[in-house]
């Protein structure tokens, strides 16, 4: 009778789990719906591919929509940005996890974990008021004058050098996206075997080839897995972007000219969007941004999937 | 969308479920006003003993309109009137007119920075459609320094500085364009968010004056309101009669002294009026004409609590305009507003008529 009512308990609990589980997937899916009703009429006006590759958004005149701009901005800015970050990221990782003495790394962590909990409008305000006028003043400029003396043919792909606009979006985003990747990489490292180390050591191995040879490639699933994170972070980033990118509809092509992403363009026409195709292109965005994150999501745990696989059959 | 009905209708049922003698209006709409409704709504309160609450959600106009419509708000909130094709839509399926009603003021103002320039610029209307159509590009311009002899204008680039996020005052700004520069209609046009030729987009008033206040060279637009707060130095517009006037109480509230069609759905920027601002707007209550239509008013009393809050803004409650920096209805503004009210009807009774002849 006990056993009959554990085994019971057991069903409902596994059942539980299955549907609380399933709510989870049937939500994404939901939202990708919604999604993808909201933007139809957008959609079925310009077709799915004549959406995400046109390139005029215009709600006025013309009253086009196209979300190319925004794609290439989310791109350019979230690969340059997950770039930027990613080599100080695993450094900080790797000096927190083998080098630095405890109280450092304890140190350390805490300032990352802070770093992660900053709210982006603050790294906003930060990047309008102190980083755009400094860029401007001790990068843009200089380089400008510098490029129209010797290098004229550079001048058109650097654009005005207001501070405001592509570059400093994607030097602000590193700083909000280094602690995911470098708290991540840390634990990776922190778990990979002791036995891995002292067998190297053994070999005669220095520190940096242990650390080449033993350790980063059986830390390399969290590393990746971190970078992936970072980058999913730094494609969703709405308020800092927003802030300094200059938010320009054209396609960008100057480094220190505006542009704008996905989430931004959302962010800044969404409340006042009165007529119904504005709305529903806005909606439409939301739509490939959730495909363009599935996408990422998807990838990240394909790699993740396939280290672990590696590094089992490597114990 | 759902969500925000939900949470709307929400809050309405346990408003009324929590007091059966308290009254709760809910309204949404534009964020530009939303100081000036939370006061309308605290004052209201007081006035009637707590009888009747205000409930006002500042989801921007887009987001009023439709709630409007949906019929999820007693009355809807927008910083321009409702356009030809949503008047017909609301007679088209709910047999009745929509009414705008103007109750406050409001003016967008060039502001700029333009280091060791102490006086306040003179800009004309075509002169700031050019900047904005990027063809000034310098301040020493001859444009700009035709319109300001005295004032000895830096060589500096002009940095131009528009909203990113749509919103009633970029509405307000691309109208006034529109009208001086045909270049500008014809390129640009009119709207909440529109396809800007040149500048750098700032997000929110904040944006603009930030990215302002940080570039020597910039000129942006923001609200007088702001600008006022923020101590901006903004220029001085030239209007219809020729005058360079400056953005104040007073020029806003003369903008509106001119002659207004019955169903105050009209635009005010470049006014005729000789002493008016000519970048200044309404900001509109939007209702029924025949509230019974309106799912969100459930009796008659919920109807005639309505219509007694609008007299009550466009009569006494516009004492709280000006202390807000937003700008009181002019007489002429006030007779059509009140006239417009008065076309309400709640079941076939005429209750605007008989509240405001009161």
């Amino acid at each position: 009778m006990k056993r009959l009512y554990s085994h019971f308990g057991d069903r409902v609990f596994a059942a539980f789990l299955l549907l609380l589980g399933l709510g989870v997937v049937v939500l994404a899916l939901l939202m990708a719906y919604e999604l993808y009703r909201g933007g139809s009429l957008a959609l079925n006006r310009f077709g799915l591919l004549g959406f995400a590759l046109g390139r005029e958004w215009d709600p006025v005149i013309q009253k086009t929509f196209g979300a190319w701009p925004y794609i290439l901005g989310t791109v350019i800015v979230s690969l340059s940005s997950l770039f930027l970050s990613f080599f100080p990221a695993l450094a900080t990782a790797i000096f927190a996890a083998e080098y630095a003495p405890r109280w450092l790394a304890q140190g350390l962590n805490f300032l990352l974990d802070l770093m992660a909990a900053v709210p982006s409008v603050v790294y906003g305000l930060w990047g309008i008021f102190i980083l755009a006028p400094w860029l401007r003043d001790h990068v843009q400029l200089p380089l400008y004058m510098w490029a129209a003396e010797h290098a004229s043919w550079l001048v058109p792909f650097l654009g005005v050098p207001t501070g405001y606009g592509l570059m400093t979006a994607i030097l602000i985003l590193p700083s909000m996206i280094v602690p995911f990747t470098a708290a991540l990489a840390r634990d990776a490292i922190a778990l990979v075997p002791r036995e891995q180390r002292e067998a190297a050591y053994a070999l005669g191995a220095t520190r940096w080839e242990v650390m080449r040879l033993a350790i980063l490639p059986l830390a390399r699933g969290g590393i990746v897995a971190g970078a992936f994170l970072a980058l999913a972070r730094a494609i969703g980033e709405t308020m800092a972007v927003t802030m300094v990118i200059g938010n320009s509809h054209k396609l960008p092509y100057t480094l220190f000219g505006g542009a704008a992403t996905m989430p931004s363009v959302i962010a800044n026409e969404f409340t006042e969007a009165v007529e119904d195709l504005h709305l529903s292109a806005l909606i439409a965005v939301g739509f490939l941004l959730f495909w363009v994150s599935m996408a990422v999501n998807f990838t990240a745990a394909w790699v993740l999937r396939r280290q672990e696989r590696l590094v089992k059959g490597a114990v | 969308m759902r969500k925000v009905q939900a949470v709307l209708a929400i809050m309405a049922l346990a408003g009324a479920a929590l007091a059966q003698q308290t009254i709760t209006l809910v309204g949404a709409g534009a964020t530009f006003p939303y100081p000036l409704m939370a006061k309308y709504g605290d004052e209201y309160t007081k006035l009637t003993g707590g009888k009747v609450r205000i409930n006002y959600q500042s989801i921007g106009s887009g987001g009023g309109i439709r709630q409007f419509l949906e019929q999820t708000v007693h009355f809807g909130a927008s910083d321009a009137p409702l356009d030809d094709a949503r008047m017909k839509e609301v007679r088209d399926r709910f047999k009745t007119n929509a009414l705008n009603i103007g109750y406050a003021l409001g003016a967008v103002v060039p502001a700029y920075n333009l280091p060791g320039v102490k006086e306040t610029l003179r800009f004309s209307g075509p002169v700031l459609a050019d900047i904005y159509l990027g063809k000034i590009k310098t301040w020493n311009d001859p444009a700009l320094q035709e319109l300001n002899p005295d004032v000895k204008l830096p060589p500096l680039p002009i940095t131009v500085v528009h909203r990113s996020d749509g919103s009633g005052t970029t509405y307000v700004w691309v109208d006034y364009l529109s009208k001086v520069s045909s270049e500008w209609a014809q390129k640009v046009g009119r709207g909440t968010s529109v396809q800007w030729p040149v500048g750098v987009g700032g997000k929110g008033n904040e944006g603009v004056a930030g990215v302002v206040k940080q570039t020597p060279g910039a000129i942006g637009y923001v609200e007088l309101t702001y600008a006022k707060q923020n101590n901006l130095a903004y220029g001085a517009v030239k209007n219809k009669a020729g005058r360079f006037i400056l953005a104040d109480l007073a020029t806003i509230k003369a903008a509106a002294n001119v002659p207004l069609p019955g169903d105050m759905r009209v635009s005010i920027t470049d006014t005729a009026a000789p002493d008016g601002y000519p970048i200044a707007s309404f900001t509109y209550i939007l209702l029924y004409e025949n509230l019974s239509v309106n799912k969100a008013v459930k009796s008659e009393e919920e109807a005639r609590a309505l219509v007694e809050f609008v007299k009550w803004v466009l009569t006494d409650g516009q004492k709280f305009n000006e202390p807000l920096i937003y700008g009181a209805l002019s007489p002429v503004a006030q007779q059509r507003a009140l006239a417009l009210l008065s076309k309400t009807t709640y079941e076939g009774k005429a209750i605007g008529k008989e509240i405001v002849g009161r």
